[in-house]
Order: C-alpha cells, then structure tokens, then sequence
C-alpha cells in the first residue's frame, strides 16, 4: 500500500514538467502554431531557473526568471513564423537546436566547468497541507507536494475553463481552425496567435525549470532528456483538451517514477530497457492514435491575409 | 414603392470614384453608385470586372488607391473588417467564415464580446446566448439551431449562419457575393424570401452575381461593371436580361444555345452499379447510366454528391470498390489513366489550375500533356521543338487561345484561353467519350458560349459526351438527358424540359417523392 502511494506520489512529481509543458502546447496548438521546439525552451528555463537560483538563492525569482526568457524565445517564434510567416517546423527544430547547443554553453562558461554538471541548489520544499495529508493513500500524493506540482493541479481546470468557457477561448480555438473566418469576424490573428505562442513558450520555461528546482536540484546537460517531445506526444493523446492532458501526463509521470522504482528494485534487466520505458509508451500511443482528425485545421499553416 | 428619382433619398451607401490597382492591372477605375436604404443593389458583372473588388474595399479588406465612401451621407474610412462591422457593414463572402468545429451560437457571437476582463467574456452561460441568437433569427423568419455544430449543417443552412452572424452584429447594410453558386433552386428561393424580409425592414442588401435571371428576379436596381468601370445603371422593373447581358459583355450575346436535336447512336458508356468506398464512407453508391454517342448527358447536384468521385473513377484516377464501367465493350475498370486515355476517354477536369494544367508551363507544354512520350512530338527518346511548337501554333489557332506566344506559360493566361488549351487539347483526340466536369467554372460569357458551342460541335460530330455541373442553367441548355445525383446515387432521371426544373431541385435536395 505505502509503495502505491509512494509510486503515485513520484507519478506526480514526474507528470508536472509534462503538464506546464503540454498546456502550453495546447493553446498554441489550437491557436494554430506547431511549436516542435518545446524541448529546446524547456532546456532554455532549466538553465535560467538553475542560474538564478544558484546565484540569488530565490527558486521563486529563478521560475519567474525562466518563463521570462523561455517567453521571449516564445516571440522570435511568433515574429518568424507569424509575421515573416517560415515555416514552423523548421523554426522549431531549430529552437531545440539552440536550447540544446546554447545552454551547454552558457553552463560550462558560468559555471566554469567542462562537467555535463554543476554545484547543487536548495529544492523547492514540500508543503504539507494539515488533516488532508492525513487522507489514506490520496493524502499524501496529493497534499504532500511542492507549489509547482499544486500550480499545475490548478493550472488545468483555469486552463481548460478559459479554452471552453470564454470568449478568448472560443477566439483561440477559432484561429486554429479557421484563421480567415476568425478574421473577418472582426478579431486579430496575428495578435492572437501571439499570444498563444509566448503564453505556451512560458508554460514550457516553467516546465523545463522545475527540473533543476524541485526535481534534480542541479542542471545537468540535456537535462530535459526528451520531456519537450513527449509533451507534444500528450497534446495529440489529449485530444488538444487541457483536462486530458492531466491524464496524459499522469499515464506519462507514471511510467518515469515506475522505471526508477525497476531499477531500484534490482531486477535482473539492463537498467537501460527500464529507462526506455516512457519512450516505448511514448511510441506506443502515437500508433494507436494514428489519423485522429481532432487536429486544428490551420495547424502549421501560415496565414496570409490575401482574400 | 421605389422612387425613380433617388438623388432626393439619402443613400445609405455611397461610393464615389474608387480606383484601385493590383499592379499594372486596374481593378476598380473611378467605380461610383449608391445604394438606398430598404432596397435590393444588384452588382452584375463579369468574372475580373472588380465586383469583389470594390465590395472587399467595402468591407475593409483592401485599401482604395483614391475615392470616398460615405455611409448614411458621412464619409467614412474602413481600415479592417473590424470598423466595417462597428459601421453597420456585413458581407457574407462567396467561402462560408464559419468555424465548422464550433456550433452555429459561437460562430455568430465570435468577435462581439471584449476577451478579456469583462463580464461578457465569461461564455458560462451558453443557453442564455443560444437563446438570443435564436430570436435574431427568428425575428427575421431565419430557421437555425443555436446549438448544431456548423460541420453538421447543409450548405444552405450554413448560408443562413452567415447571414444570422450579420444581423447579430446589427448590420444595416448586407452584401452578398455570389450567395447563389452552391444552393439548390429551392434554397435560392428561400435566400431571395429571407433578403425581402430584411430590406422591408429597412436594411440595404448589396447583391452581387453575374446569374441574370437571379437579378431579375431579387433585384430593386442593378449597377453594371466592365473591366473595373462601371458601364450602366438600371431598375430592374425597366430593363430585361437581353439588354443587361450586353451591358456586362459589350457585344451582342445569344442567351439562349442554339442547339440541334440529338441524334444518338450506339451506346458507348455503360457503367453498372458502381461504388467507391473510403475508410467506410460510401461516396458513390450503385450507380448505374449509359450514354450513347451523339448524346450529351447532364448529371446535375448540389456540389459534393458524388461527382467528383464519379468523374475521376471514369478516368481511372480513383479506384472503385465495386461494379464495372465499359466503353465500347471493354471494361476500363483497373487499367490505368493512361491506357483509359488512349482507349478514347478524355477528361476536362473540375479544376484547370490543379488538375488540367501545368501551370508554369507553357501553352505548347501543356497541349502536348498527354502524348508528348509518342511520336512525332518524340524522337529517338528526345522532345521534338518543332514539331510540339508547330502542333501547339495549330491548336492555338483552332481554339482561338488568345496568347502572344505559344512558348508563354499559362499562369499568365486568362481563365477562359486556360480552359480553351485544356478542351482542345482533350478534343483534338477525337474521343469517343468526353468528360466535362464544370467545364465553365468561373469563365466570362463569351468563352462560356464557346465551350458550349465546342461540346454541341463534338456532340454532332459523334462523340458521347458527359456533362457534370452544378450550374443547373448549363445542364438544362446542353444535355439531351439529366440525371440527378444526390449523396453518392442517382436519384431521378428525366429530358431536359424546361418545366422539369422543379423536380430536379427536389432531386438535388434530396426529397424523392413519386
């Protein structure tokens, strides 16, 4: 029972870099923008979150920082593949590109190391919440976390109610599908796929610096180890619904925290099969969902306002 | 009821001298009218005379080069849709705007409500909306459902979103471009029933189209545009469709298609039970028709009922999943585009731009398409120049393509010298069957003349000839025998009398009743 819970709680921790990332991918997604470059911004926010918090002692400063400068990588993306209207796929592989090639960087030349990592930071610490942490089993996978998992867990539902309860939401899910229509209806697609593009570039900054702050409490080189490619993964099997995506996550967080309990438990495997095991689920639903048409219309596209 | 003499009435919309140029190309040259308040402003002109145009400066999607507008007698500027609308301008464009994954309620209220930080941008409550939606159109005797998703909704249903969407936005001025194109005749009467009922209460409906009869019938005035300048103005009580038909063309026209009667031989086409089948959706449905040489015959139906599919089975482009398809005896089912070409198929496909042509190649490029790996346009496994440019010139000439040169690419071409290399190129085969699919889309009336007259000519000459349109006016003008088809079927066969449109309009709706 106490190594369910446990497994759980570990599900958790390991489903909310996920989670930031993928809500963020949702809106830019039914915005209409396939951002493949969710990886390289996760890395982006690791390292300005691990920085800022190794030189100021602030995990807090070190998050905000990280949806900062994640946000502005967020824009070049808007400004390219809005405004110059290239082509996202491209812009994106190249935001992984430079996340991955300009944090390694950045890392040994701050920190003045040739090591893939560095000194340690203090972890975000759990908060405990009284008498419900006392629940059996669900106590303490829910009440005995950090802020960032509790943000998460509200993030869904304002995420979801915004898509589905407003009119910025019904905009947002129009300009992906039909940005002419969206258009004429007398609203801005360029605005609103601005928008969408920073707020998603944000949510993966933050993502990507829960690793250092609450998860590994150091940066390490390439850290993020695929979390970006399997976030887009879990937008497709959420059916580009926010409250999905918690599931998705979770199915996801799960298979993390179950292979390092594999690996703990000493089985007679090679430690590196384990470790494939989110990668493996990760594939294995891409080819059960195969040709799902809830995609956006207008995803990838570019809008030219041509009549 | 409408004042002859309008200079004494303030009109609600007033356009005066709006040029405006896409490069070298003058779209609109110093365009001026005024529409009344209460009346029904056809536009009738041409395709390229710069109705859209004009409209599109309207509605704020383009910038005038020089001109004013004046709306209830102030002069205005429209920078985006967003002013237009917040002036009282609608328009419903010719492509519905509507997001066919959201329902009909979101569509119309999409835009009006601030998106953040108000009140209103809270959409929690969608009955109560649903509702107001639904008296807006009810109030003007529009029959929608608030809550349908608009991809469940018909073509002419969607039209009517479109036009709720306005009257939600308190328009008092609606223009329409081309709203008639994709309904059936009985949608079109309940369209001309809606725009009465709007302008009785006060709303001016600017109503563009290039279908005589359609102005005739719904107009109160018609201005006439060529080549970017407007060239006439009439109320519509006073003028006929002989006069407005000059008007738009500028020569004498014959409305009306000389035609022979048939005299058909032997049957050429039998196509039996025929199906098409994807991913279970039954696109064609055990269809089942001849045609015999020396006959045309019309399929007529609402646009995407099967035709297409049915088009391209018979060119071998897209396999069936069942039944057979013979000409002469032979079964074309299996073989491949090609071997159905040289069997003596020819196809004018939907879409020249797409399908028909090549479009940065030249016009010699593009007559040879289809034979130029045989002799004489090849030799010892090379192109042969001479002979291609030589053939091309001949063509050119005999379909009267209006190029400066054989070597120039058709993209710089108009649409209808672009459809004429397309029909010589498929006739210069003489082919025993010859599949015209929307062989007038988009073209003026004098390159629709000559294609017409190009398929009676191949019809006498003994060639069966199928006809596939969603322009009923062609069908009725042309076929010998019309079949109707409606959600992959035939549903109804009958002559081409004039007074059978009735029944085809059910048929192409979908009602079957004996």
């Amino acid at each position: 029972m106490e190594l369910v819970g446990s497994l759980l709680q570990a599900a958790l921790r390991m489903a909310t870099p996920l989670i930031y990332a993928a809500i963020g991918e949702t809106y830019s997604e039914r915005a209409g923008l396939l951002n493949l470059g969710i990886e390289g911004l996760m890395l982006i926010g690791a390292l300005t979150a691990y920085t800022i918090a190794f030189f100021y002692q602030s995990i807090l400063l070190g998050v905000l920082g990280a949806a900062v400068i994640a946000g502005f990588f967020g824009l070049l993306f808007a400004f390219t593949t809005v405004t110059l209207k290239a082509n996202q796929v491209i812009i994106g592989t190249a935001l992984n590109l430079i996340g991955l090639g300009m944090t390694s960087y950045v890392h040994r030349m701050l920190f003045n190391t040739l090591a893939g990592s560095s000194g340690n930071v203090k972890v975000l610490p759990i908060i405990r919440v009284p008498i419900l942490k006392d629940i059996p089993l669900i106590g303490p996978v829910l009440f005995e976390q950090n802020l960032l998992v509790y943000i998460a867990l509200l993030l869904v539902p304002i995420a979801g109610f915004v898509l589905f309860k407003t009119s910025l939401g019904l905009a947002l899910r129009a300009v992906g599908e039909h940005p002419k229509a969206t258009a004429t209806a007398g609203l801005s697609v360029t605005r609103l796929r601005y928008g969408a593009m920073i707020f998603a570039a944000m949510m993966a900054g933050i993502g990507g610096a829960y690793l250092p702050v609450a998860h590994a409490n150091t940066f390490v080189e390439n850290m993020v180890a695929g979390r970006g490619f399997i976030a887009l993964a879990i937008v497709v099997f959420a059916r580009w619904n926010p409250i999905n995506v918690l599931w998705a996550s979770l199915l996801f967080g799960f298979t993390f925290a179950l292979q390092f309990r594999l690996q703990i438990a000493n089985l007679r495997v090679a430690y590196q099969f384990l470790q494939i095991l989110p990668y493996v689920v990760t594939l294995l639903t891409m080819v059960v969902l195969r040709g799902q048409t809830a995609q956006p219309k207008a995803l990838a596209v570019p809008y030219t306002e041509q009549v | 009821m409408m004042a002859l003499d309008h200079d004494h009435i303030l009109p609600r919309l007033e356009v005066r001298d709006i040029c405006k140029s896409f490069g070298s190309l003058r779209a609109n040259d110093h365009i001026s009218f005024r529409v009344l308040p209460g009346e029904v402003h056809c536009l009738l002109g041409e395709n390229g005379a710069g109705k859209t145009t004009v409209m599109n400066i309207v509605y704020g999607l383009y910038r005038a080069d020089q001109g004013q507008i004046f709306l209830d007698g102030k002069p205005i500027t429209i920078r985006s849709p967003h002013e237009a609308i917040a002036l009282g301008i609608g328009m419903v464009h010719q492509h519905f705007m509507l997001v066919p994954t959201l329902t009909v309620a979101e569509n119309v209220i999409m835009g009006t409500r601030p998106l953040f930080f108000s009140r209103s941008s809270l959409l929690t409550n969608m009955m109560e909306i649903e509702r107001e939606v639904k008296s807006v159109a009810d109030k003007y005797g529009l029959k929608v459902n608030p809550s349908a998703l608009v991809s469940s909704l018909s073509v002419g249903e969607q039209q009517r979103v479109e036009i709720v969407k306005a009257l939600y936005r308190g328009v008092r001025l609606l223009i329409l471009d081309e709203p008639t194109a994709v309904l059936t005749p009985q949608e079109i009467q309940e369209l001309f029933n809606t725009l009465r009922i709007l302008v009785r209460d006060g709303l001016s409906v600017i109503f563009i189209s290039h279908k005589l009869n359609e102005i005739m019938a719904i107009g109160d005035r018609v201005t006439v545009l060529r080549d970017g300048k407007v060239v006439g103005e009439r109320l519509v009580s006073q003028t006929n469709p002989q006069e407005l038909a000059e008007l738009m063309v500028g020569r004498e026209v014959k409305l009306i298609v000389d035609k022979k009667s048939a005299n058909p031989g032997e049957v050429m086409l039998i196509v039996e039970n025929l199906s098409i089948e994807d991913h279970g959706v039954k696109l064609l449905q055990d269809v089942t028709f001849s045609v015999r040489s020396g006959e045309i015959v019309g399929i007529a139906g609402v646009d995407g009922n099967g035709q297409r599919e049915l088009a391209l089975a018979l060119a071998g482009i897209i396999k069936p999943s069942a039944g057979t398809i013979k000409l002469s005896g032979v079964n074309l089912v299996g073989k491949s585009p090609a071997q159905i070409f040289r069997a003596g198929v020819c196809h004018i496909p939907e879409d020249r731009q797409t399908m028909g042509l090549v479009m940065d190649f030249s016009v010699a490029e593009n007559f040879v398409l289809k034979n130029f790996s045989s002799p004489p346009f090849v030799r010892h496994g090379l192109l042969h120049p001479k002979e291609i440019f030589s053939y091309a010139s001949r063509l050119t000439k005999q379909f009267d393509v209006r190029t400066p040169s054989v070597k120039k690419s058709v993209d710089k071409l108009s649409g209808g010298n672009q459809q004429k290399i397309v029909l010589g190129r498929e006739i210069d085969q003489k082919p025993k069957l010859l599949i015209a699919m929307q062989p007038t889309r988009g073209l003026d009336v004098g390159a629709t003349e000559y294609i017409h007259q190009q398929l009676l000519a191949q019809r006498d000459r003994g060639a069966a000839i199928l006809l596939i349109s969603t322009e009923l006016e062609e069908i009725m003008a042309l076929s010998d025998r019309i079949l109707v088809m409606y959600e992959g079927r035939i549903v109804g066969e009958t002559s081409a009398e004039r007074s059978n449109i009735e029944q085809i309009g059910l048929w192409m709706a979908g009602v079957t009743v004996s």
